[in-house]
């Protein structure tokens, strides 16, 4: 019944709809505010990467520089003396992340669909036991997942950070909540009826149904893997290894002590990927956060 | 694996139901391997010592020893656990306050029906955008910010607001207000989305009958608003929680020195996770003692403040928290 208030000449509604107004302005100016909040570093960011040395020094301005390519080819030179050159990095990222996130929403579908389809002795159990270990945090394991992986020569290898992806909690528990609310046992007998096997099944019917939930839960563990600095910290050893998070661990050594300009540079390009990605994807993924976040 | 007997008792499942098991064996297969033998074997560790001397690594039994060392139990020894563990906590602090109270803020106005807010959507998607973004290179951003001849530094001291002589980086207040200040820059954003989900939960008969009855809006968001959404904010607190204990991204790259991990100045900015980091280095079983002592603090707080919980699901919750518990129990005999 929230209609907008009426403008009419009465006294009354009149002073109400002004005390709405205010209202509106108020929390327009206070959200407006959080906004800028929210992307001033950013801005800075780009701005200083477009400076030199000695202008970052003055102070923050919202005027761009002119040293925008100076400090793309600085970046670029520089970036040969170093342990691992920027594209590699981003590329190692990559080459991690992406097969980890197939596994971790592929196998935590199936895990979901194991649990909300059929029926078995351990059925209780294994959900039970998902739920406990949800927030059970990777770093506190992390040495005997390092001393496990040097037992098993995994060490400075990309499996040790892929295979674990398979059995992750929390995307499990999103994926049956979102079956219960989609999935009907009915579409799933007609096609037993059918004749299809129950993998079958599960690759051609239920996983295209799932589309909506595992888009959203593809992208946010994409940008946790793409993100992670403390497993490979511990598991990579060889320079040429180095992911991306770690490549900007590289930015805060020596070398760039003198050239601010090619620091903010090298951070720019190091995030650019996600905010373009995220300035297409923004509606999808904010609809997304709220979906996973109500039955916390 | 047949469960015939339960098939006769639901018809729709019958012969069926092994399948589940093939369906769900990925999961704890790779579960078992890569978490949960590595909890356990982790408790085995935490009893022993490591000794590293020309490449070539001892190892020994210490007991408790480990234990006693990172308490300040045994003589000589700083009790850096509870030193690192104040650091945590206090960073998590000056991030969580603030960002509860701007969250709520926000899910309040963002989701209020009366006073429809146009750009809504437009505000919900970049205040979520910081926590997307790599936390490591937000963290040299803002050093790079706020180091001594950073333009923020320069500019907050030409407009006289701190003095010449300051220097976030010195300044124990100034390294983890700011380390403080970038979780909640970049967590509120993500708060007050679930916060605005647990609103638009709550039936609107209620604000309804509340209209009708004559309250205020604050009066609504006091009386209503904030104790129906109780659950929701438990949640937050204990996921905010857990994962502020482990904070390790900012904190490591933010204001340390060049060899070793310690946090600046004057080892007042060191989390448990990056002691962690730090102890790996020389002694995986002192490392192993820490994770070990933080894995039962997060027990612990989850213990409580699901109690705190008192709904349906929190006594679910709770069951499976004194599984985990038992399993604890288990991985300390293994050790022993």
């Amino acid at each position: 019944m929230a209609k907008s208030a009426p403008t009419g000449p009465g006294g009354e509604t009149a002073s109400y709809s002004a005390e709405m107004f205010k209202h509106k302005l108020l929390r327009n100016i206070v959200c407006i505010f959080f906004c800028i909040l929210s992307i001033l570093p950013f801005l800075l960011m780009i701005i200083n990467a477009t400076r030199d040395s000695e202008a970052i020094k003055t102070g923050i301005t919202l005027i761009p520089g002119s040293h925008f390519m100076d400090n793309i080819k600085t970046l670029y030179e520089k970036q040969n003396g170093m342990a691992i050159s920027l594209g590699k990095a981003m590329l190692n990222s990559l080459i991690i992340a992406l097969p980890g996130t197939i596994c971790c929403i592929y196998f935590s579908s199936m895990t979901a669909y194991g649990i909300h389809v059929y029926n078995f002795k351990l059925k209780k159990f294994a959900w039970a036991f998902i739920m406990g270990v949800m927030m059970v945090p990777t770093q506190i394991t992390i040495i005997g997942f390092y001393r496990f992986m040097l037992k098993l020569n995994l060490v400075d290898n990309y499996l040790a950070l892929i295979i674990p992806c398979i059995a992750a909690p929390a995307v499990v528990f999103f994926m049956k909540q979102y079956m219960e609310s989609t999935l009907s046992i009915e579409m799933i007998e007609a096609a037993r009826i059918d004749g299809a096997n129950e993998f079958r099944t599960f690759n051609t019917i239920v996983m295209p149904l799932m589309k909506p939930a595992l888009a959203t839960q593809a992208i946010f563990q994409f940008v946790a893997q793409w993100n992670n600095l403390f497993t490979p910290t511990i598991l990579i050893t060889s320079d040429s290894k180095k992911t991306l998070p770690m490549f900007v661990q590289l930015l805060t050594s020596d070398q760039f002590r003198v050239d601010y300009g090619v620091v903010y540079m090298g951070l720019f390009v190091t995030v650019i990927p996600l905010i373009i990605a995220y300035c297409i994807f923004a509606r999808f993924i904010v609809a997304g956060v709220t979906l996973g976040g109500v039955k916390g | 694996m047949s469960n015939n007997t339960q098939g006769t008792r639901k018809r729709k499942t019958v012969e069926y139901g092994r399948w589940g098991y093939f369906f769900i064996a990925p999961f704890f297969i790779v579960y078992l391997f890569f978490q949960l033998v590595p909890l356990v074997t982790t408790f085995y560790y935490s009893t022993l010592k490591y000794t590293k001397r020309n490449l070539i690594e001892t190892v020994s039994f210490a007991g408790i020893e480990n234990f006693k060392d990172l308490l300040g139990i045994s003589e000589g020894e700083k009790a850096y656990m509870l030193l690192y563990l104040g650091n945590t906590v206090a960073i998590w602090l000056i991030n969580f306050i603030p960002q509860i109270i701007i969250s709520l803020l926000m899910a309040a106005w963002l989701s209020d029906a009366r006073i429809k807010l146009r750009l809504s959507g437009l505000y919900k998607c970049i205040i979520y955008l910081p926590s997307l973004i790599t936390a490591a290179s937000i963290s040299v951003l803002f050093h790079a910010m706020f180091s001594a001849q950073g333009p923020i530094t320069m500019t907050l001291k030409n407009w006289n607001i701190i003095p010449d002589s300051f220097n976030f980086m010195r300044s124990v207040g100034g390294t983890r207000g700011i380390i403080g200040y970038i979780l909640f820059w970049m967590w509120y954003g993500n708060t007050s989305l679930l916060l605005i989900s647990g609103v638009l939960g709550i039936s609107p008969d209620i604000y309804e009958a509340a209209d009708i009855d004559g309250a205020s809006s604050t009066r609504q968001f006091f009386s209503i608003t904030l104790p129906l959404l109780r659950p929701i904010l438990m949640y937050v607190l204990i996921t905010s929680l857990i994962g502020g204990l482990q904070n390790y991204d900012i904190p490591s790259l933010f204001n340390v020195s060049k060899t070793g991990l310690i946090g600046q100045p004057n080892d007042k900015s060191t989390t448990l996770t990056m002691y962690i980091m730090r102890l790996h280095a020389s002694n995986d079983g002192k490392a192993a003692a820490v994770s070990v002592m933080l894995f039962i603090i997060t027990l612990i707080i989850s213990l409580v403040l699901f109690n705190g919980m008192g709904d349906k699901e929190a006594k679910a919750f709770k069951k499976e928290q004194k599984e985990k518990q038992k399993a604890a129990k288990l991985a300390q005999k293994g050790g022993m």
